[in-house]
């Protein structure tokens, strides 16, 4: 022992300390709780309902149900089709573009983007594939002839195409931000100058060099899309095919039988899905590995790749990056134009009319739900938002390395599927005695907003110059004074983002309000989704657009209000 | 350890850092008032840590051995703002949130009452280093020597006890550099304050007249 070691914690030590422990606890907690709430009805036990015998017959109830294998296969299908198409698509157009104007041009046109709620994206898509949608009206008659709607199955078909298409569309996004991010830590520019001046053709001199750098970045977000997207609810229910739906749908469905014993096949059906999942991850990971090993193959055999092959390759990247942007931001405008159309006869472009008597008809029934996502949202992420901002000040104060195991459990509650663990959530919320649905209902958004929290937040407070804040000590200030007289206004811009974020995130939760709020807590995105069947084009337009601008202001609000309080202080403005 | 004579510097009493088992800088020396003591060395040989070991913000994986007294007082084991040691860095770290006048209010004691007198306290020390009329200044708006200005105005507002210089005049150019450097000795001279400053250069270690400790 140093006979006078010194630590600089001070008199302070263990302030904020407890701070990431108990963010892992409210965010990992409801998540093994709820998966062993769910586990133990798929075996028979569920003892507020009576039978209390360990049986493997839920799992035999599951099995006899004719629709398994073909919702089985549904599920495997559109989540590997849709996450290797964005995947692919996000890859090629940085491959072929990053770092170019065009490239600016799409980042800029699809980061907003990012805050469309999957339900509200969903419809928009619907709204122009469907055989009366904007697509065909603009072909009709002089393309195509028609002066009826034919009659097609486009939506909902059966090969799940339009589901696939519609995550597509949403992940493209999301998947090029976590790149973009990836890339500013891999040099791409350096490493693809010196590709090129050995002969490397752009996209497989970048796809050589840059992209192993960048795909061990992206793993943790793609294998989130790939399980995302194999247990979607609200994006199938709606672009989904119906007999049968995909296994998520099915499980839901049960869930929410009256008759109990389909409780029991639910239950289940929703340790399929994680099986599923789990093997699905797995067989991605072979994949990877696979790929790798081919790759290594190919940057050894020192091929400089085709010219002609590059500028087709970054042709159709291009195309397909600006097609999502397109078609996301043009189902938006037809939502918009049907909320507000008159009458609006098949091959015309436009209607014939516009008025506000949708929003008048449908604008009072969306008052009570907007008021509870509102509430729900913004208690979600004022707590996730104070949780991390604990988690990464008592990272500062107390010099602590988070490990890297610790962004795999950030990731775990994007990972778990949700109707594995939310109907076991709301078993075990009910069996605490937590009687306040709507409580129940921000804690179950919680473990969601906050991984999207932290991940938003964490790089800009971790790249903070802290000399900054030895500067602020040294003139006298504590470390409380240093947080929120110099660290958060010069963070201002992040924080709000982070904010942003993290409301979005809970405005577009389908599953958590409906499973976890047990049917009697109804936000705009449950009402929205309920629309789906029904068909009503006006109504269905009105709360997608109501539920996209509850998870829209925030963003504008983000962007605006730090260029408003900091329009004298230049030093921030391009922060 | 009572036995040993009671400066008013900075007493550095078999200070030792170690990064794990590698001991990186050992220094057992007294800083008087007004004394400027340069350390040289070669980047990544510590002399940075050093001053932080004195600022206090050592970061976790540096042990220090020994200890630090400031004025005859024992500063160890207290936190950073207790310890009334300044410093400055190459870069200035102006507050950018805040105006020029904002960032020296920031340093200026709360014990200066009254929104006339520090506002009037914040003033005198701007034209005192030819800023008058700068308070309401955007610091992002001002030239390299105009920061450097600010930011020593802004360290002796807070009353320190001791100067620290990490490399502080090493963006600036030569002509800067020099008036930069001779205010900043100067004040600390007219304040009888013990100066450490780190650097690779040999002009700095030239200009403060003092004691070299060369680094490896």
């Amino acid at each position: 022992m140093p006979a006078s070691a010194s630590r600089t914690d001070g008199p302070r030590a263990g302030y904020l300390a407890w701070v990431p422990r108990l963010t892992l606890l409210v965010m990992l907690g409801p998540v093994v709780a709820g998966l062993t709430g769910t586990l133990a009805p798929a075996f028979g036990l569920m003892p507020a309902v009576g039978p209390t015998r360990v049986t493997l017959e839920p799992m035999r109830a599951l099995l006899d149900w004719p629709g398994l294998p073909s919702a089985v296969l549904l599920s495997i299908w559109s989540g590997f089709a849709a996450t290797s198409f964005s995947l692919l698509i996000v890859i090629l157009v940085c491959a072929g573009w990053a770092g170019t104007g065009a490239f600016r041009v799409m980042e800029r046109l699809l980061s907003p983007l990012l805050s469309v709620p999957h339900a509200a994206a969903a419809f928009g898509f619907a709204f122009l594939v469907t055989p009366s949608g904007w697509i065909l009206r603009a072909l009709s008659p002089w393309v195509t002839g028609l002066e009826q709607p034919p009659d097609l199955l486009v939506l909902q078909d059966p090969a799940g195409l339009s589901m696939i298409a519609g995550l597509v569309m949403k992940e493209v996004p999301f998947l090029l931000l976590m790149t973009l991010a990836a890339l500013t830590q891999a040099r791409p520019a350096a490493s693809l100058r010196v590709a090129q001046s050995l002969g490397h053709a752009r996209v497989s001199g970048w796809l050589k060099t840059v992209f192993p750098i960048v795909y061990s970045q992206i793993r943790l977000p793609v294998y989130a899309v790939l399980a995302f997207s194999m247990s979607v609810v609200d994006v199938a229910i709606i672009l989904g095919p119906n007999t049968p739906p995909t296994l998520a749908v099915q499980v839901v469905r049960w869930m929410n039988d009256p008759d109990l014993a389909f409780r029991l096949q639910a239950a289940a059906g929703a340790m399929l899905q994680l099986a599923l999942i789990v093997a699905g991850l797995g067989f991605w990971r072979l994949a990877e590995i696979l790929i790798g090993r081919l790759g290594q193959g190919w940057i050894r055999s020192g091929a400089r790749g085709h010219p002609g092959v590059d500028a087709a390759v970054r042709a159709i990247a291009l195309m397909l990056g600006f097609l999502t942007a397109v078609l996301l931001i043009a189902g938006l405008a037809g939502q918009m134009v049907w909320s507000m159309a008159g009458f609006w006869q098949f091959p015309d472009v436009m209607p014939d009319s516009f008025s506000l008597r949708s929003w008048q008809r449908f604008g009072p029934r969306l008052v009570e739900p907007a008021i509870e996502t509102l509430l729900i949202a913004g208690t979600a992420t004022l707590c996730a938002v104070l949780l991390v901002l604990g988690c990464l000040e008592a990272e500062y104060r107390h010099g602590l390395r988070p490990a890297n195991r610790a962004i795999w459990l950030l990731y775990l509650p994007l990972i778990v599927p949700q109707v594995a663990f939310l109907g076991g959530v709301q078993t075990v919320s009910i069996a605490i005695g937590l009687d306040s649905e709507r409580i129940a209902v921000i804690l179950a958004h919680l473990i969601f907003v906050l991984p999207y929290v932290f991940l938003s937040l964490s790089d800009p407070w971790r790249t903070w110059d802290t000399r900054q804040g030895t500067v602020a000590r040294a003139l006298g200030a504590s470390p409380g004074k240093v947080l929120w007289a110099v660290r958060l206004p010069m963070l201002l811009r992040p924080v709000l983002v982070a904010v942003a974020i993290g409301f979005a995130v809970s405005v577009g939760q389908y599953l958590p309000t409906l499973l976890v709020g047990g049917g009697r807590v109804t936000s705009l995105t449950t009402e929205a989704v309920a629309l789906a069947s029904g068909g009503d084009r006006r109504a269905i337009a009105v709360h997608a657009l109501a539920q996209m601008a509850a998870a829209f202001v925030p963003f504008a609000v983000a962007m605006i209000l730090p260029r408003v309080i900091w329009r004298n202080r230049k030093g921030l403005l391009n922060g | 350890m009572a036995d040993s004579p009671a400066s008013l510097g900075l007493c550095l009493r078999n200070v030792t850092i170690k990064l794990e088992s590698t001991a990186l800088i050992s220094l057992n020396d007294t800083i008087e008032p007004g004394e400027v003591l340069t350390v040289m060395g070669p980047s990544g040989s510590g002399k940075s840590t050093l001053l932080a070991a004195i600022t206090g913000t050592l970061a976790r994986e540096f042990t220090m051995y020994g200890r630090v007294l400031l004025g005859g007082r024992d500063v160890t084991d207290l936190p950073t703002e207790a310890r009334h040691v300044g410093i400055l860095f190459q870069d200035e770290h102006l507050f950018p949130h805040m105006s020029v006048g904002g960032n020296l209010a920031f340093g200026l004691k709360p014990s200066i009452k009254g929104r006339a007198a520090r506002q009037k306290h914040v003033e005198d020390a701007l034209t005192e280093v030819g800023l008058d009329g700068f308070a309401d200044r955007d610091p992002a708006t001002l030239s390299g020597g105009q920061r450097a200005r600010v930011a020593l105005q802004r360290t002796l507002m807070s009353e320190p006890r001791a100067l620290m210089l990490d490399e502080a005049f090493s963006k600036l150019d030569t002509d800067l550099r020099q008036q930069t450097r001779e205010l900043v000795f100067q004040k600390a001279r007219a304040r009888s304050l013990p100066v450490l400053q780190v650097t690779h250069d040999h002009s700095d270690a030239e200009a403060a007249e003092g004691r070299v400790h060369l680094i490896a």
